[in-house]
C-alpha cells in the first residue's frame, strides 16, 4: 500500500483486470475475517463431523471410544439406508430431467418476442419465491392418496375429468412414492431453469443465426450446430444448481410426508431422526455420506472454475 | 400435441402466412396451458383458505367456497403473527450484514491480486454447495459453546456465515466487469483501499446489492433446515410455525392454506416488484460463475 505508483508500470505482465504490486496486506486483512469464519464453520466443522462419525457415540453422552469405520459399515449394510440412497437417486434423476425439459421448453417458447412474455415469465417463475414448507402445505393436499368417493386433490380432479386411470397412491407407494415428491420440486424450480436458458438464448448473437441460415442450414441443423453448443454452459450450470439442491432435499419431504414416513425417506430425513434420537455418530456419518455425494458433483465443477480463474 | 408441434416447427422455415399462424396458435395454447398448470396450486391455496370447516370436504375439493369465510385466516394469523415478526427481525439484519461483507470480499477478490487469491476464492465457493447436514452435529455444539442463544440470534449468525460464499460470488462477478482503470486512477490519486472501495466501488454497486439482498432475504425467509435445528415453534421463524400449524392432527385445511399464503407474501411481493433485477442478477451469479 505504501507505493502509489501504478503497479502496471512496475509489472507489465500482471494478470488482466486486477491490480498487483506490493499492496497485498490490506486486501488480505479485509478478507481475513471471512476466511477465518469459513475455515471454522465449513472446513473445521466438516473435520469435526468426520471425527464424530468415527466415534462410538450413540447417545447424547460423550464418546465411548474410537469406532473406526464401523458406523459407515453399519450404514451400508442397513437396508433402510440403502433404500434412502435409492430414493435420493430416483428423486434427483426425475427432478433434473423434469426441470431441464420444462425449463428448456418454456424458454424456447418465450425465446422470440412473444406477446405477454413478461407475464408468462412471471407466472412460471413465481413458485420459486415460495418456501418448500409453504408449497408443501398445498401439495400434501393435492397429492392426497385417497381414491374413489373419498378422493380429494389431484385424484379427485382426474376423476372429474374422466381420467380416473391417472389416480394413484402418490407418495405412499413403496416403490415409486419418492417420485411424487419430485412433482412439486419440478413445479417450483422449472421457472428458474427457464430463466437460465432464456438468458442463454438471449446471449446468442443474432448474426450467428443469420450466418447459419445464409449457409442454408435447416432449422434442426441451426439448433444442432449453433444453438445447442451455445447453450451447453447454461445447461451445465443448471445441472450443478438443481443437482446439488436435489441431493439436499429435506424441507419438502418434511412438509408433505413428515419425518417418519418410510416411503419418502432420504439420507437428510434419516440424519434428522438420528439426531433427535441422540445417535450423534450415526447422524454425523449420514451427513458425511451426503457430503461425499455432493462433492462428486461439485468438485469437478469447482476445479474447472479454478483453472479458468488461473487463466484470467 | 407433438404431432402438431413438429410440422409447425418445420413450417417456420417456409415463409407462409398460414403455417406461421398455426405455429403461433400452438405456441400460445402451450404457453397458456402451462401457465394454468403452474397456477393450479395457487388456486387451491386461495380457494381453500376461504372455506368454512364443513365446506372443506373431498366432494367440494375443487369448487369455490359455498360462502367466503375468513375464519381460517384469523386462525392462521393467530398462530403465525408472532413468528412473522421474528422472521423479519432475523432476515433483515442477516441479509444486510452478509451483503455488506460479500461486497467487500467481492471487491478484494476481483480487483486486488494477493498470493493464493484463486485458492481462497475456490475454497470459499465450496462452502456454497455443502449439504449443511455434513456440519450440523458439531455446529449445534459449537453454537452452544459460543453461547449464542437459540432462536433468532443463532439463525442470524448462521445465515450470515453460510450466506458469505454466494454473496461473495455474486459481487465478485459484478465487480469483474468494472474497468480496472477506475480503481487504478483512485490509487494514483493516493486513495487507500478502503477509500477506493467507499468512493468508487460502493456508489456503483446498487444493482448487485438489489440482487444479493433479494437472494439472501428469500433464502433466509424460506429456510427450514437451520430453523429446525436451532429454534422451536415458540422462538423460531415462520416456516417452523407454519409446519407446526399444518402438520397438526386436526388437518385444519383452511387455516393451513391461509397460513401458507401469509408466510409467502413477503417473498412474493419482492419477486413481483424486483423480479426483473433478480433474473438479470441470476445470470451474473450462475452462468458466469
Amino acid at each position: 500500500m505504501s507505493s502509489t505508483v501504478p503497479s502496471a508500470v512496475k509489472r507489465p505482465r500482471r494478470p488482466k483486470g486486477r491490480i498487483g504490486g506490493h499492496g497485498w496486506v490490506a486486501p488480505v486483512l479485509l478478507i481475513l475475517p471471512t476466511v477465518i469464519v469459513i475455515g471454522v464453520f465449513v472446513y473445521g466443522l466438516i473435520g469435526a463431523n468426520i471425527n464424530t462419525s468415527l466415534q462410538d457415540r450413540h447417545t447424547i453422552g460423550p464418546s465411548q471410544g474410537f469406532a473406526g469405520l464401523e458406523n459407515y459399515r453399519d450404514l451400508f449394510t442397513d437396508d433402510d439406508f440403502i433404500y434412502s440412497l435409492r430414493n435420493l437417486l430416483l428423486y434427483t434423476a426425475t427432478f433434473l430431467v423434469g426441470t431441464l425439459c420444462l425449463g428448456f421448453l418454456w424458454a424456447w417458447l418465450l425465446e422470440r418476442k412473444s406477446r405477454g412474455e413478461s407475464l408468462f415469465r412471471a407466472i412460471y417463475l413465481f413458485p420459486m419465491a415460495v418456501s418448500f414448507v409453504a408449497s408443501g402445505v398445498v401439495w400434501r393436499w393435492l397429492l392426497n392418496n385417497a381414491e374413489g368417493d373419498r378422493a380429494s386433490g389431484l385424484n379427485r380432479l382426474f376423476e372429474s375429468l374422466h381420467l380416473g386411470f391417472l389416480a394413484n397412491p402418490w407418495w405412499t407407494d413403496e416403490r415409486w412414492g419418492i417420485l411424487a415428491i419430485a412433482v412439486p420440486a419440478i413445479w417450483q424450480l422449472s421457472g428458474y431453469v427457464m430463466a437460465l436458458f432464456l438468458a442463454g438464448f438471449r446471449g446468442i448473437p443474432e448474426e450467428l443465426r443469420e450466418a447459419a441460415r445464409m449457409d442454408g442450414a435447416s432449422e434442426w441443423q441451426l439448433y444442432r450446430h449453433v444453438i445447442f453448443p451455445q447453450l451447453s454452459p447454461v445447461a451445465l450450470s443448471a445441472i450443478i444448481i438443481i443437482g446439488h439442491m436435489s441431493l439436499k432435499v429435506f424441507d419438502l419431504i418434511m412438509a408433505i410426508a413428515g419425518q417418519t414416513n418410510y416411503t419418502t425417506q432420504v439420507p437428510a430425513t434419516q440424519m434428522w431422526i438420528e439426531f433427535t434420537r441422540g445417535d450423534y455418530a450415526k447422524s454425523a456419518a449420514i451427513g458425511t455420506v451426503l457430503l461425499v455425494i455432493v462433492a462428486i458433483l461439485i468438485v469437478p465443477y469447482l476445479v474447472s472454475t479454478y483453472r479458468q480463474e488461473r487463466r484470467r | 400435441m407433438t404431432t402438431d408441434a413438429i410440422p409447425a416447427a418445420v413450417a417456420t422455415r417456409i415463409p407462409g402466412e398460414r403455417s406461421r399462424g398455426i405455429w403461433r396458435a400452438v405456441k400460445y395454447i402451450l404457453l397458456i396451458g402451462f401457465a394454468l398448470v403452474v397456477l393450479l396450486p395457487a388456486y387451491v391455496l386461495f380457494v381453500t383458505s376461504f372455506k368454512g370447516l364443513g365446506d372443506a370436504t373431498p366432494a367440494n375439493a375443487w369448487k369455490l367456497p359455498e360462502s367466503w369465510e375468513t375464519a381460517g385466516w384469523s386462525r392462521a394469523w393467530e398462530q403465525l403473527g408472532p413468528a412473522l415478526g421474528r422472521t423479519f427481525a432475523m432476515v433483515i439484519p442477516a441479509s444486510i450484514i452478509s451483503s455488506v461483507l460479500g461486497s467487500m470480499n467481492g471487491f478484494v477478490l476481483s480487483k486486488w491480486r494477493f498470493p493464493g487469491a484463486d485458492v481462497v476464492f475456490t475454497l470459499i465457493l465450496f462452502g456454497m454447495f455443502i449439504p449443511y447436514q455434513a456440519v450440523m452435529v458439531p455446529l449445534v455444539q459449537l453454537m452452544g459453546n459460543l453461547g449464542v442463544p437459540n432462536g433468532i440470534p443463532s439463525l442470524i449468525v448462521l445465515h450470515v456465515v453460510y450466506g458469505l460464499p454466494i454473496t461473495t460470488l455474486i459481487f465478485r462477478n459484478y465487480y469483474a466487469a468494472v474497468p480496472v482503470e477506475l480503481v487504478e486512477a483512485a490509487r494514483v490519486d493516493g486513495a487507500g483501499m478502503l477509500r477506493t472501495y467507499a468512493s468508487i466501488i460502493l456508489p456503483i454497486s446498487a444493482p448487485a446489492f438489489v440482487v444479493v439482498l433479494m437472494w439472501q432475504f428469500t433464502s433466509a425467509w424460506n429456510d427450514y433446515l437451520f430453523a429446525l435445528f436451532f429454534s422451536t415453534s415458540r422462538n423460531g421463524p415462520v416456516t417452523i410455525a407454519l409446519n407446526f400449524l399444518a402438520s397438526g392432527q386436526l388437518q385444519d385445511y383452511s387455516a393451513s392454506m391461509a397460513g401458507a399464503l401469509i408466510a409467502s407474501v413477503p417473498t412474493l411481493i419482492i419477486y413481483i416488484l424486483l423480479g426483473r433485477y433478480f433474473v438479470g442478477g441470476l445470470m451474473a451469479g450462475s452462468v458466469k460463475g
